[in-house]
């Protein structure tokens, strides 16, 4: 970190510790400079205490998704998260996200999403499409868009209380791969149907749109509202819809979503 | 405590590749297409590498915007901006493929923003004669990386995550593998691998003020080295004009520029908006003459119309706009935080936020500046690397057999200094060549067992710092790396300075070899950071090395004490090779441009 004027110290509680021991909170007093985010800390607290202070992080840009943790218990990036915008009078808390595997420290075993985006069909355009059907106008692509400005952080996965609190076994592929199951289904091009995926495997009915993710989404993605909200619609409308249903009967489905396997378990706590 | 073990685990592939960035993705994608079974290794998790941090766009005469661009323009655009150190048949691969590369990804799912007439958008960039770029907002890397990343995994191929190489395996003629250690446990693991593809980026963590995350620390070129291949030009490093000045956190954090693409104006302390006075002669005529010729090209790019206005004067390439702004900030007449103002905020703050997102949100929330009223204050950053492994055009080979290489740790592509957009086009056109030039290879081989000798070595240099008690830690070696860069070889150099940094260098290498490192070796960022250290102290020593021995100025590379080009070093590429325990340094003659091509440039 670039050596400045130095104003003050702010004390920071840090997680260290790894699932065998348990770990515990430790308390370390950091200088202050302007403009100084959670991360800036953590490397001081690295360079200066702590070398082996195990924290993930790549781009400090905000840009990557890697610095997810908790601070003062509200999941969010620690390269974006200023010091001056937190409450002066206690120490900073910095722990690791809670719905994932603890690995060491700050730093947690997310593997688990990676399975899950394996499951969503990818994108699926038609073969011999015309040159011309790839236009489209900007006004129809930037749904799409937004949905593809997920740096996948993972922490709406994190806040998700039905992944939080593993309030199912059963499977649920949490907002971030709904987000990407809604940019696939409104892309022009894309000719897959994932409705019996996200009911059947993704377990879309587990979201009762308490919209917490949404709050905590760093690129301002209206996950509820734009994505789930929609796609639970789409599939009352296949599943629901009597019309739908009959026609199903007729002429059978579009080409099944998912891959028909089962998503993993839950992510756990104890890291199983 | 000796932690030396006994156990490690083994993987063999036909193909190795190492980093996921865009070149890497793309060349494991087409190995992979090509029959060969792949694997996939990046330090981080998937999906993160630096290729996310890309901004402005993705530079290929797709000709959607601008009619008349063609793969003829934006090969001597190249050239030109390249100084013509370029090595002139990759530049040439470049310009004819990159549409294609663009296309497929698009064919991929990739969401480019569109013209009016439905096709991919393209905005101007610097030293590029016609608008080139395809872009998503301000956010085509994570678009590029996200698209090749779903395809990746969609393709079944092995990815292993956040494990770091510190060793290529050898049996004396070729690279035969590849041997690391998992971030998370610490435990040792071995590649075996008929091919090895080096996409790890470059070098930008060996200087204080970057745009680099902590990954550029120079593995490949270090690993590459090590192994015996060969680098070339790597006195070329880029410095690009805007990275944030403040808040001190932030110094060094990319401003794209896409933000002089749409229009942003550079302005010093005396509200002078010195780019007119620096523009280099012989490229004046390319550049408008006015302040009201720079305003109607910017309104025409807006109305999306053409127009016989020149580009802006801030559309310079990206080594002259840098020496500007720190030769105005040198003289007195920088900005409070030692910076200049760019200023976007006369156009209207709606289009501002949908062109230039990532920018808006960067600036409110790390400096609490809104862009779409007040001026950014932003300063030179250390950005890219031009140099790198000596490669075949055609095929990424490295002067090692079984080793290749593409994106930023391969050399040669963009000369003296690269144009923005070249480096995601770089990315696509050249991965693919490697994935091929790497799968055809594996073909015509049979797999070598690495020595046991080696295998022990690898396992011995991970043990090592833990044993040390010498007091030497790991990041404060750092910070003295990147003091000496930062300060002895920046944007401008002497013959005095180089030879302080490679006297200096000399020094930390020795300390490095002392390094004490604490703790389990579980994600351990200490014991992480020593082996980085080492790549990021052979890069550095090659730049500086390379920089004493090119005795002229050229691009990138600006000698205080030879300030002009000298034409003997024009047909000159600086190479750097090991030789035991020593660097040696020479050059090597340029490949002669065929006439039909030279043509091209001056008509």
């Amino acid at each position: 970190m670039p050596v400045g004027r130095t104003h003050r110290l702010r004390h920071l509680r840090v997680f260290r510790g790894t699932p065998e021991d348990g770990g515990e909170l430790v308390e370390y007093s950091v200088p202050v400079q302007e403009g100084m985010v959670v991360l800036d800390a953590l490397h001081w607290i690295q360079a200066n205490r702590a070398p082996d202070l195990a924290v993930r992080w790549n781009c400090k840009a905000a840009k990557c998704g890697s610095c997810s943790a908790e601070v003062n218990g509200r999941p969010t990036l620690t390269c974006k998260t200023r010091l001056s915008d937190l409450p002066e009078d206690i120490p900073v808390q910095v722990e690791p996200m809670r719905t994932f595997p603890l690995v060491r420290d700050l730093v947690t075993d997310v593997s688990w999403n990676y399975e899950v985006n394996r499951r969503i069909t990818p994108f699926t355009p038609p073969e011999d499409a015309p040159e011309e059907a790839w236009r489209w106008q900007q006004e129809d692509i930037e749904r799409v868009q937004e949905f593809r400005k997920c740096i996948e952080c993972f922490l709406c996965q994190d806040i998700c209380h039905v992944l939080r609190n593993h309030e199912t076994r059963n499977p649920f592929m949490g907002p971030r791969f709904l987000v990407r199951a809604a940019g696939l289904e409104l892309h022009p091009m894309d000719r897959a149907d994932r409705t019996p995926y996200l009911r059947d495997g993704g377990g879309i009915g587990y979201c009762n749109i308490t919209k917490c993710c949404t709050e905590v989404c760093p690129e301002h993605i209206k996950i509820t509202d734009n994505a789930i909200i929609p796609l639970k619609e789409r599939v009352a409308d296949t599943y629901y819809d009597p019309v739908q249903v009959a026609w199903r009967k007729l002429f059978g489905r579009r080409s099944e979503g998912g891959s028909g396997q089962p998503i993993p378990g839950q992510p756990s706590a104890d890291g199983s | 405590m000796s932690r030396a073990r006994d156990q490690y685990e083994t993987h063999a592939h036909d193909v190795l590749v190492i980093g996921a960035g865009g070149a890497g993705l793309r060349a494991a994608i087409e190995a992979q297409a090509a029959g060969a079974s792949v694997g996939l290794v990046c330090k981080s998790l998937l999906g993160k590498a630096h290729t996310v941090m890309a901004e402005g766009g993705v530079a290929a005469a797709l000709a959607n915007v601008a009619t008349d661009d063609s793969w003829r323009t934006h090969f001597r655009d190249t050239m030109l901006g390249g100084k013509m150190l370029n090595n002139w048949r990759m530049a040439q691969i470049h310009a004819q493929e990159a549409p294609d590369r663009v296309r497929e990804l698009e064919r991929w799912g990739a969401v480019f923003d569109r013209t009016r007439d439905g096709r991919i958008l393209q905005r101007p960039f610097g030293g590029h004669s016609h608008p080139r770029l395809a872009h998503v907002g301000d956010r085509t890397g994570l678009e590029m990386i996200r698209t090749l990343q779903d395809r990746a995994v969609a393709s079944g191929l092995a990815v292993y995550m956040e494990c770091t190489i510190t060793r290529l395996l050898t049996d004396g003629d070729r690279v035969i593998g590849a041997i690391g250690y998992w971030r998370t446990t610490g435990d040792m693991v071995v590649f075996r691998a008929k091919a090895v593809v080096l996409a790890t980026g470059g070098i930008g963590r060996a200087y204080q003020v970057t745009s680099n995350s902590w990954e550029y620390s120079g593995d490949g070129h270090a690993l590459a080295y090590e192994a015996g291949a060969e680098l070339i030009d790597m006195e070329f490093v880029q410095f690009h004009p805007t990275g944030m000045v403040w808040p001190p956190g932030v110094r060094g954090l990319l401003v794209t520029e896409a933000v002089r693409g749409e229009g942003g104006i550079l302005r010093n302390n005396e509200n002078d908006r010195f780019m007119w006075r620096y523009l280099p002669d012989e490229r004046r005529h390319e550049y408008a003459e006015t302040d009201s010729e720079a305003s109607r090209w910017v309104e025409a790019l807006r109305e999306g119309r053409q127009t016989d206005a020149r580009q802006p004067p801030e559309l310079s390439t990206r080594d002259n706009v840098s020496r500007a702004i720190y030769t105005e900030v040198r003289e007195g007449r920088g900005s409070e935080h030692g910076g200049v103002y760019l200023d976007i905020s006369y156009l209207p703050p709606e289009l501002v936020r949908r062109k230039l997102p990532s920018m808006y949100e960067q600036f409110r929330e790390l400096a609490g500046v809104d862009i779409t009223t007040g001026p950014m204050e932003i300063g030179p950053t250390c950005h890219y690397v031009m140099g790198g492994v000596r490669v075949d055009a055609e095929t990424g080979a490295s002067t090692r057999t079984g080793l290749f290489a593409a994106g930023e740790v391969a050399g040669g592509m963009h000369g003296a200094n690269r144009l923005g957009g070249n480096s995601l086009s770089d990315l696509l056109v050249f991965g693919q060549r490697a994935g091929v030039g790497a799968a055809a290879f594996a073909k015509e081989v049979a797999p070598d067992k690495p020595g046991s000798g080696e295998l022990a070595l690898a396992g011995t240099e991970l043990a090592a710092p833990f044993d040390h008690h010498s007091g030497t830690n790991p990041y404060r070696l750092h910070a003295e790396l990147q003091a000496t860069m930062q300060s002895l070889v920046g944007i401008f150099r002497t013959a005095e300075d180089l030879e302080t940094a490679i006297e200096r260098l000399g020094e930390l290498r020795a300390k490095w070899a002392t390094i004490e490192v604490s703790g389990p070796r579980a994600y351990n960022p200490g014991w992480n950071l020593t082996f980085e250290l080492k790549n990021m102290l052979i890069c550095s020593e090659a730049v500086a090395r390379s920089a004493l021995q090119r005795t002229e100025s050229r691009g990138a590379h600006s000698r205080i004490d030879h300030p002009d080009p000298d034409p003997a070093w024009a047909k000159r590429n600086s190479v750097v090779s090991r030789d035991g325990d020593q660097m040696r340094v020479g050059h090597s003659r340029l490949p002669e441009m065929p006439a039909e091509l030279r043509e091209l440039i001056t008509p």
